[in-house]
Formats: structure tokens, C-alpha cells, sequence
């Protein structure tokens, strides 16, 4: 599903190396998890692959279901199938929800060449997966994430998961600003998600996000590099004991 | 106070080419404002009000040759019910314009009106208030040559609004046009305008609201070619009266809007707003100047311009709160999308209080879209190109929110979207 190898990135503005040397391979239908300390690399390595702007991949690659991504553009790279769910979702004004998820269902699936959805298929599908996240019908009538709450925020995105329907799924930090409640909501909608043919990359710095979206596998990332590999025990070993004996070890 | 000499010659020159209208009720205030220009003098470079827009070719004798451009879609306001009123290179065209008989509302041409006519008191008279503590020289020209023009008395709410569509014909046809537009106490109508009206245009519309009166005022201006335009809309409003006024221009190569509004009675509202786009030599001012002086009276000024490949905007707004108008709400907001590095907005925003239980505030930014954003929408497959767009759109949404019908807004926005997606093409 996704492959990333060797990846080196720096900042376009100041010579700094944040990323050195990942290796990471999603196989469809797996969740992967990655944990880290602050400063790590993990929200840049969200970034990196969904082609934001700002980013100087120096050596490496990233593949998705064999394609190069790293060239395309962040649309592009959208409309293969990745997908990131974004640690702060940015409020627009005047953009309208339903008008946007409409604007990007259709675009993936013209540079698809596939048909464009109709405005009653739209309105129904939409509909159908919002009751199911709870979102209520006047949220999807107002601005993108305008007035939302963090919950709400990150429930929109998950909604828009749900409706692009993606190969590649990537959550950056999805488990910061929601309660008890909100988390739960979230991990449903995200386990609602989970099939065969689509792989997740799950970016978290706690363990109890991992307690309702189980990983197959967890990575514990530490200055620009993927330092160790394992199970759902990695991250239970994580909460117990902290950072700092895994980075020792790897030192 | 004598002219400078080159302003003199200017202006001289100017009114030596136009003829005064003579006969009918209107001759006393066209000969009051005639002298008036002659004092004024017409606008230079050198004048403060005019220091960010240079009125040369709005003064030239020869009008600036503004080829009408093929959009190939239909009028704006076209498919709504309405009382369509055409004018063509500022002529009126009775073949192309409904019957003008509405209930709610008396309409006749200002070139027919008889002898007497209610009209009489109003023409020129909030031109001239408006004439200070600024001087509109444009406006006072335009009140002494109009040609042209309607006078709008509403009696009523009449059941549609009134559509004046202007168009362009001839290269380098010079139109001016003043409405005078009375709303008598608790009527309300609304007044749709649109077209480029001619390769130069000066438009006045003097506006009085008589108590819990209200208009409504929407137009469209511009359309792709060379045209020039100044425009004025005096508005006097009285207790509990209402004007709301939006324009949306795009593209011409010289348009400045001014809004000159006074309340006289307490509690009552005036919105002035505008969003305008343009690109390459495209050049836009509003200029705007509210005086309070009745109590607890609203006042908002929304202007919004997305300028691109050397364009340039600029708004001059004032809010002027008089001692005695306690409780004013005034509100003034300007702001620039600026789709690249060489357009550029000019802002002189400014507040004058000298009551003191007030609540005023205005800003004015300039900025490009916002990057956070776009990569937003184009993480989710949105392409660069139509993600700008939105941005656009939501740019000026706040402007365009101030137009209180909902399908008037709507057609605006599939405007701008057309105008964005030709620029795409």
C-alpha cells in the first residue's frame, strides 16, 4: 500500500534536516501506528506525504500501490488516495461544508476518470454517514470548521474520510483537543473505515487513542528516524515507561 | 478663492464641451451646481481626495475610446421579475424598457419631467449637502449636465424591484445620468443596477428615506473592457429608516464609487458595501463618507477587492460622528486579497467622534490567500486552481453577505465564479 524508503527531508527555508532516513511499509487492510516524543518528525512526516508546501525531500521515496507520490501534487496525491486527517483543521469562512466536500468528492473522481456524483447521491450519502458520526445537519450547511468544536473538528474529519473514501489513510495527533466521548465517536467512525484494501498510518503521542483504534503495528519514531518496530505492546511499554529508555537503547 | 491655472484651463475646457440642459424645474439647481464646478474646479493630482486615483481621463475633454465586450451571458438580474428601465449610452430606451407604471411607486425621465414636479426639491439638494466638508466636484458637474436620468418617487412596497440596465454601445459615448430616488415614510422598494452604461459614465443617484422608509440597492458594474466610471449615491436618511447598498464591479480600467450618507433621524441603519475584482490595469476605488447626526443610528462600510497582475484598489472610508449623535454603532472594515505580488491596495481608513457614548471601529488588511487553507482544500483533491477560487469566494463573502436577498446574492457569486473561471481558462 504505502512504501516510504530512505526518506530525507528538510526544511525549504532553513537548512534543517527533519526527517533521516525513514523506512515504513503499510500493507493494505493493517493499521500502523507511530509514537514519538515532541519534535520527532512524526507531524512532518504527515505533511511530507500529502505535499505540503515547504518541505525539501532530499533522498528517498514514497510510494502509493506502487505509484511515486512524492512528484505529485497535494491534489493529486489526494485523488491517488491518500488521505490526512489533520491534527488542527483549518477554519475557512465562506466555504461552505457540504459545497466543499461536494467540490472534492467530484474533482477526485474526475482525475479519476470515474463519474461525478450526483447532488442526490451526494446529499444522501453525506447524510447517511453524518447521522452515523453524530454530526448534526445544520454543521454541514456552515463554514468549513468554523465555530466547530475540537471534537467537532476532528468528527468533520473523519466525515470527509468516510465520503473520499481512501486507499491511504493518515491521522495526524487525531486524539489531541477531543474528550472521553468525542475519542470514542472518532474511533468508530474510524474503525467503521477499516477493510481490506486500505491501509492507516495513525499518528498519536498516547496510548489511549490505541485503545479504540488497534494497531497492528506500532513504530516509535525519535529524531527523524523510525528507531524501533513491534506490536501493540510497544505502545503499552511506551505509556509505562516514557521515551526516553527506547532512545537511549537506540543511542 | 481663484483656481490654479492649469485646474482652471482643465475645467474650462471640460464644461466649454458639454451643453446645459435649459427648460423645465430643473434649470435653477443645474445652474447652482454649473457655478459650483466653476469654484471647484474639476479634480487634479494634486488633490488630497484624489491623491490615490487620477482623474485625467474621467476631466479629458475627449472621452478614452472603451470598446463594449462580448461576455456572451445573459444580463445580470435578467431572469428575475422586474421593472427592467434600459438605458443605452446613457440614453433611455422606452422599446427595450417596460412599462414604467408599478403600483407602490411613481417613475418618470428626469428629460420629461414637467414644470412642476416633487422632484424639484430634491435635484441637486443632497448633492450639495454632500459637497462638504469634502468637495465632489464630479457630482456637482453631473447635477448641472445630466441628461438623463429617472425620478423614483415610492409611494408603496411595490411587489418587484426596479431593474435600470445600462448599456454600452458606441466607443467612446460619454453618459450622465442622475436618479433622484424618494421613498416616502414606511415604504420600501428596491432598486437593481447593472451594465458598463458607456465608455465614460457619470452616475448620481441622490437618495431621501423618510421615516421607517427603506431601499434596497444592488448593482453590478463593469463587464471586461476599457469603460470608465464615477459614480455617487447620496443617501439622507430619517427615523428608523434603512439603506442598504452593495456594488459589485469587475474590471474596468477606472471605476471610483463614492457613498455619501447622512441620518437626520435617530435609529436608523445604513450598510454600504462592495466587492470588487479586477486584474492588469483594472483600477477601483471606493470612497465613503458617513456623518451621524441623529442617535443610536447603525452605520457599516464593507469593502472587499481581489486585485491580480497590477491591479489596484483603494477605499477612503469615513465615519463622522457629530457630538449629538449618541449611541452610534459605526462599523468599517476594507480588505485586499492580493492574488500576487503586483497589485497593490491603498487605505485611508478614518474615525472622527466627537460624541461620547459610541461604539466605532474599522480595519483595513491586505493580504494573500491564506496557505494553510488552500493546502487544506487541496489535501482533499481540490485543484489548485479551483481551491483559489474558493478562497475568492469566501473572500469577499462578507461583503456580499450584506445584500440581504438570498438569490440576489447568489447571482452575484455565480458572477465573480464566471469571472474567476474565465480567468482560468
Amino acid at each position: 500500500m504505502l512504501e516510504i524508503k530512505n526518506l530525507h527531508v528538510k526544511l525549504e527555508e532553513e537548512d534543517k534536516q527533519i526527517l533521516k532516513g525513514v523506512n515504513l511499509t503499510v500493507e493494505a487492510g493493517k493499521v500502523h501506528a507511530i509514537m514519538g516524543p515532541n519534535g520527532s518528525g512524526k507531524s512532518t512526516l504527515s505533511y511530507v506525504l500529502s505535499g505540503r508546501d515547504g518541505y525539501e525531500v532530499t533522498e528517498g521515496s514514497a510510494t502509493l500501490l506502487g505509484e511515486e507520490i512524492l512528484d505529485m501534487e497535494a491534489e493529486e496525491r489526494a485523488a491517488a488516495g491518500l488521505f490526512l486527517a489533520f491534527q488542527y483543521p483549518v477554519e475557512i469562512p465562506g466555504v461552505g461544508n457540504m459545497t466543499f466536500l461536494r467540490t472534492a468528492v467530484n474533482a477526485q473522481r474526475k482525475a479519476r476518470g470515474e463519474e461525478e456524483m450526483s447532488s442526490t447521491e451526494f446529499l444522501k450519502t453525506i447524510r447517511a454517514k453524518a447521522a452515523e458520526l453524530k454530526i448534526d445537519a445544520d454543521m454541514l450547511k456552515r463554514p468549513v470548521n468554523v465555530g466547530f468544536s475540537g471534537g467537532e473538528k476532528k468528527r468533520n474529519e473523519i466525515l470527509q474520510m468516510a465520503m473520499l473514501e481512501p486507499k491511504m489513510c493518515i491521522l495526524d495527533e487525531t486524539d489531541s483537543g477531543l474528550d472521553v466521548d468525542a475519542m470514542k465517536l472518532v474511533s468508530d467512525g474510524v474503525n467503521a473505515l477499516r477493510d481490506e484494501g486500505r491501509g492507516f498510518l495513525v499518528i498519536t503521542h498516547y496510548q489511549r487513542l490505541l485503545d479504540h483504534i488497534k494497531p497492528d503495528v506500532v513504530h516509535i519514531m525519535a529524531d527523524g528516524r523510525i528507531i524501533k518496530t513491534g506490536g501493540p505492546e510497544l505502545a503499552l511499554e511506551v505509556e509505562t515507561n516514557g521515551y526516553a529508555d527506547l532512545i537511549a537503547e537506540e543511542a | 478663492m481663484a483656481l490654479p491655472q492649469a485646474k482652471q484651463t482643465a475645467t474650462d475646457a471640460r464644461l466649454a464641451a458639454l451643453t446645459l440642459p435649459e427648460g423645465g424645474w430643473s434649470v435653477p439647481a443645474r445652474r447652482d451646481a454649473l457655478s459650483r464646478v466653476q469654484a471647484m474646479g474639476l479634480p487634479g493630482a494634486r488633490d488630497e481626495y484624489w491623491k490615490f486615483t487620477r482623474p485625467d481621463s474621467l476631466n479629458a475633454v475627449e472621452v478614452p475610446e472603451a470598446e463594449a465586450f462580448e461576455a456572451h451571458e445573459a444580463p445580470i438580474f435578467g431572469d428575475r421579475d422586474r421593472l427592467k428601465i434600459v438605458f443605452v449610452d446613457g440614453v433611455f430606451d422606452a422599446e427595450a424598457s417596460d412599462d414604467l407604471s408599478l403600483e407602490g411607486v411613481e417613475i418618470a425621465r428626469l428629460a420629461d419631467a414637467a414644470d412642476i414636479h416633487w422632484a424639484q426639491d430634491l435635484y441637486g439638494t443632497l448633492e450639495t449637502r454632500g459637497q462638504t466638508p469634502v468637495q465632489r466636484p464630479f457630482a456637482a458637474l453631473n447635477t448641472a449636465f445630466a441628461t438623463d436620468g429617472l425620478l423614483i418617487h415610492v409611494t408603496g412596497t411595490p411587489s418587484k424591484p426596479i431593474h435600470i440596465t445600462y448599456t454600452h454601445e458606441g466607443a467612446r459615448s460619454d453618459a450622465i445620468l442622475h436618479h433622484v430616488v424618494k421613498v416616502d415614510a414606511g415604504c420600501a422598494a428596491t432598486i437593481l443596477e447593472n451594465g458598463p452604461a458607456a465608455a465614460r459614465f457619470n452616475h448620481v443617484m441622490e437618495v431621501d428615506i423618510a421615516e421607517g422608509g427603506a431601499l434596497h440597492h444592488v448593482r453590478a458594474q463593469g463587464r471586461d473592457h476599457a469603460r470608465r466610471a464615477v459614480t455617487h449615491v447620496f443617501a439622507r436618511l430619517a427615523q428608523e429608516s434603512t439603506f442598504k447598498s452593495f456594488t459589485l464591479t469587475m474590471n474596468g480600467v477606472l471605476t471610483r464609487n463614492e457613498a455619501v450618507i447622512e441620518f437626520t433621524g435617530d435609529d436608523a441603519v445604513a450598510h454600504v458595501a462592495g466587492a470588487c475584482m479586477g486584474d492588469g490595469d483594472f483600477h477601483h476605488d471606493d470612497t465613503v463618507f458617513i456623518t451621524h447626526d441623529a442617535v443610536n443610528c447603525e452605520s457599516r462600510q464593507v469593502f472587499k477587492k481581489v486585485l491580480r497582475n497590477g491591479a489596484t484598489g483603494v477605499f477612503q472610508g469615513k465615519i463622522l460622528v457629530q457630538p449629538d449623535a449618541q449611541k452610534t454603532d459605526g462599523y468599517q472594515i476594507s480588505q485586499s486579497l492580493l492574488l500576487d505580488g503586483d497589485s497593490q491596495f491603498l487605505a485611508k481608513p478614518e474615525l472622527e467622534i466627537y460624541a461620547d457614548d459610541v461604539a466605532c471601529s474599522h480595519g483595513s488588511t491586505s493580504g494573500a490567500i491564506d496557505e494553510d487553507s488552500l493546502f487544506y482544500l487541496r489535501a482533499r483533491g481540490v485543484p489548485r486552481g479551483i481551491a483559489e477560487d474558493m478562497m475568492t469566494i469566501a473572500f469577499i463573502a462578507e461583503a456580499v453577505q450584506e445584500i440581504d436577498d438570498e438569490s440576489l446574492r447568489e447571482e452575484l457569486v455565480d458572477r465573480v465564479e464566471a469571472w474567476l473561471a474565465r480567468r482560468r481558462a
